[in-house]
């Protein structure tokens, strides 16, 4: 049974159409890649799966084990197991990064029915994750991304993503505004997370990422719509020619 | 329908619930007559079983009181109070006067504060404890560990009984930092104050316990005027938590007190309040008026005083903590978070008055609105001619949620002294969709999203409250603010 499946989706902004009739399987453990043009609507879609205010689904379906993942909310979701790793992670003044991992990771805990962790050992769980990182207590103490550099911001997500253990990470354009020491630190975090129960959806722009994160799968978003599917060679393709190829009489 | 409507819609149903302190507790009670002359001043000095001179201190301050007209500057909004139709004194029939040993006190009584989270009882002295004046309308029902705090010196009682048993302390300091003519809602005060707690720490001590008192206004159509006031002899230090609370009614209450603190040399009051009182209903029926003069005199060299408030409730909240720097190098900090949701209006802020050398104070204020509320920070910031060297730094910080609430700020300062450094900052910001769905995105529903968001941007302030007070206040934010995305 596949783990995900978009059928068809269309959704708009302020009544502009982006999505146009996506379609999408993914198994369990699959690493999908989505590249395409600036503006294609790769962030738009990981907003629509994610279910974030403002974006309108107007015609398909999108299934997330077994169920209507559109009737759920935001929150809903991510206890669920979808997890977002955002391309511009947010800052939250006053807030320490500890205390937001625990807060979530107890929401997640409470949707299950489960009792809330204690605090000494999710301490513990979260320096153990953030030492692979290389992120340091200091900035587990710091207020959420406030004052991170780009790096440190990716960085923080990994951890988020470690921590919560979701089935289904989308990472949004996780490499970019990354130098090549970052890069290969958050490309290993990201693959020390790989298992069969795991998915992940990677969204970028560049095939870069993809050296350091091999997909199964890589599919081209541009106007809308996935425009061709294919296996990690697909990608390298893309880096030669561009994507020229899908201007606008492709759409 | 948008996450975040649904919520506000599901919220709402429970709006009229969520005030879970808007109990009321049945139990026999004695009124004066409603209304206010100088028979009823008399009745309240009566009952109170009081010395000739506090009674002509109170009929010095009704006489004055009624030459006196309502001050309309603050912004805030309510139709005039009648001042003939409310009662001016309310207690337990069984209370009789003064607070008496614990076992004789009402078990209703006794109920009632274990309800709202406060169990009148006594444990084995460790850290963290805290000792409580438990005040229930008009009059102190149970002081704990009196006998404890008596052993080392510290008086600890109501105002009732330190009147009778302390006169001295109290004639040298009452009305000496707020005088009987301050202001129309304290000179009210003065003259029917029903009770409060008293606090005296002798030289040099260090207050092992942190004291605390709890108002509860439970009787209708009841006015509370209590009374605190609070002295550090020199070098004494002492941490005060002050915490209240009123059942839900559809009439509006005043609650008018005073509260006065004196420092003298080297020695520190910290002083916090949760103010929780019932803030009426999302359309702002009901709910408690809350006009409070809160004033500290740093009398000694070296002394300080501080104020945290984290305010909450009330229908309208009119106060304005305030320090009176007075001996050299002295301390003055005000830390403040102030909500207001659906109707509220809170007009808060404080006063800094530099008269010693070298004297510095501390502002720090976060407003949150939300709703169709009003939130003002109203500051003054005086430095007089010999206040030589006088420091301070004010940051006002604004948070709106959603766009039909108000903030607003007003900073007067006022520099005599050419020496004198005095830094504003301010900003208003509003908590974003980023925000909230960068939250929601890691499982926080919308209403724990805000509260995490509010709880960060309060920070600065929540982290000078005592730990125990500490983890009710990040609550009482949260449930304050239900309802207010969307
Ligand atoms: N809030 C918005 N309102 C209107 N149009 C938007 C909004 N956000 C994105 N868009 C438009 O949607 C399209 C897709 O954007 P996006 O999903 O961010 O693309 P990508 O992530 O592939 O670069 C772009 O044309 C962009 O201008
Ligand atoms: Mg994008």
């Amino acid at each position: 049974m596949s783990l995900l499946k978009i059928e068809n989706l269309h959704a708009t902004i302020d009544d502009k159409e982006i999505l146009k009739g996506i379609n999408l399987e993914m198994g369990p453990g699959e690493i999908h890649a989505i590249m395409g043009p600036n503006g294609s609507g790769k962030s738009t879609l990981s907003y629509v799966l994610a279910g974030r205010d403002g974006y309108e689904v107007t015609e398909g379906s999108v299934t997330f084990k077994g169920k209507d993942l559109l009737e759920l909310e935001a929150d809903e979701r991510a206890n669920e197991g979808i997890f977002l790793a955002f391309q511009y992670p947010v800052e939250i003044p006053g807030v320490a990064g500890m205390t937001f991992l625990r807060e979530s990771y107890n929401a997640k805990l409470r949707h299950h029915g489960e009792p809330e962790a204690d605090a000494m050992q999710f301490l513990k769980m979260v320096r153990a994750k953030a030492k692979t990182l290389n992120m340091n207590d200091d900035m587990l103490k710091r207020p959420v991304n406030v004052g991170f550099s780009g790096g440190e911001k990716k960085r923080n997500e990994i951890l988020q993503m470690a921590v919560l253990e979701p089935s289904l990470a989308i990472l949004d354009e996780t490499d970019s505004g990354l130098d090549i020491d970052a890069l290969k630190l958050v490309s290993e975090g990201v693959n020390a997370l790989r298992n069969e129960g795991r998915s992940m959806l990677i969204i970028t722009h560049y095939q870069r990422l993809l050296n350091h994160i091999q997909p199964d799968f890589v599919h081209v978003l541009a106007h809308g719509k996935i425009q061709r599917s294919g296996g990690k060679e697909l990608a390298l393709e893309l880096e030669a020619n561009g994507y020229a190829d899908f201007a606008e009489e492709a759409a | 329908m948008s996450a975040t409507a649904e919520t506000v819609d599901q919220v709402k149903d429970l709006t009229a619930d969520k005030y879970k302190y808007g109990f009321s507790t049945e139990i026999e009670m004695e009124f004066a007559p409603k209304g206010l002359n100088e028979d009823i001043v008399r009745f309240i000095s009566a009952k109170k079983e009081e010395p000739e001179w506090m009674l002509e201190w109170r009929l010095k301050a009704f006489r004055h009181w009624q030459t006196m007209e309502a001050p309309n500057w603050a912004k805030v909004g309510y139709p005039e109070i009648d001042y003939q139709d409310i009662y001016y004194y309310a207690a337990p029939k069984q209370a009789g006067d003064g607070p008496k040993s614990l076992d004789e006190v009402d078990p209703e009584l006794l109920k009632t504060y274990e309800k709202l989270g406060i169990p009148l009882k006594e444990q084995e002295l460790l850290a963290g404890v805290v000792a409580v004046d438990a005040v229930f309308d008009s009059v102190s029902v149970a002081t704990t560990y009196k006998a404890k705090l008596t052993e080392m010196g510290v008086i600890f009682c109501s105002i009732s009984e330190a009147v009778r048993e302390y006169p001295e302390l109290v004639k040298k300091y009452l009305g000496s930092v707020v005088p009987y003519s301050d202001n129309y809602f304290a000179t009210l005060n003065c003259a029917v104050f029903t009770d409060g707690s008293f606090v005296y720490v002798p030289k040099g001590l260090r207050c092992p316990m942190e004291l605390s008192t709890y108002f509860r206004i439970n009787a209708e159509n009841t006015g509370q005027f209590e009374r605190t006031l609070i002295i550090a002899d020199e070098g004494a230090y002492v941490s005060y938590l002050e915490g209240c609370t009123a059942p839900q009614r559809d009439e509006n209450q005043l609650h008018a007190a005073v509260v006065e603190l004196v420092t003298l040399d080297n020695a520190e009051i910290k002083y916090s309040t949760v103010q929780n009182w019932y803030p009426g209903d999302e359309n702002g029926k009901g709910g408690i008026y809350n006009f409070v003069t809160k004033r500290g005199a740093c009398r000694g060299a070296n002394s300080k005083i501080s104020w945290t408030q984290v305010e909450t409730g009330s229908a309208i909240t009119w106060k304005y903590p305030s320090c009176i720097l007075q001996g050299d190098n002295s301390v003055g900090e005000f830390y403040s978070v102030a909500i207001t949701n659906n109707a509220q209006q809170a007009d808060t802020g404080t006063k800094m008055i530099h008269l010693g050398k070298n004297t510095r104070s501390t502002i720090i204020s976060k407003g949150i609105s939300a709703g169709k509320a009003d939130n003002t920070y109203r500051g003054l910031v005086k430095v007089m001619p010999k206040a030589e060297g006088a420091r301070n730094f004010t940051q006002c910080d604004s948070l709106l949620i959603g766009d039909r609430c108000g903030a607003h700020t007003v900073p007067y300062i006022e520099s005599r002294n050419p020496s004198a450094r005095v830094e504003h900052e301010a900003t208003t910001s509003k908590i974003s969709d980023d925000q909230l769905f960068y939250c929601m995105q890691r499982g926080l529903s919308a209403e724990d999203a805000v509260g995490v968001i509010v709880n960060g941007f309060c920070k600065e302030v929540m982290k000078n409250l005592p730990m125990e007070f500490a983890v009710e206040a990040q609550k009482l934010i949260g449930i304050s603010l239900e309802g207010s995305v969307g």
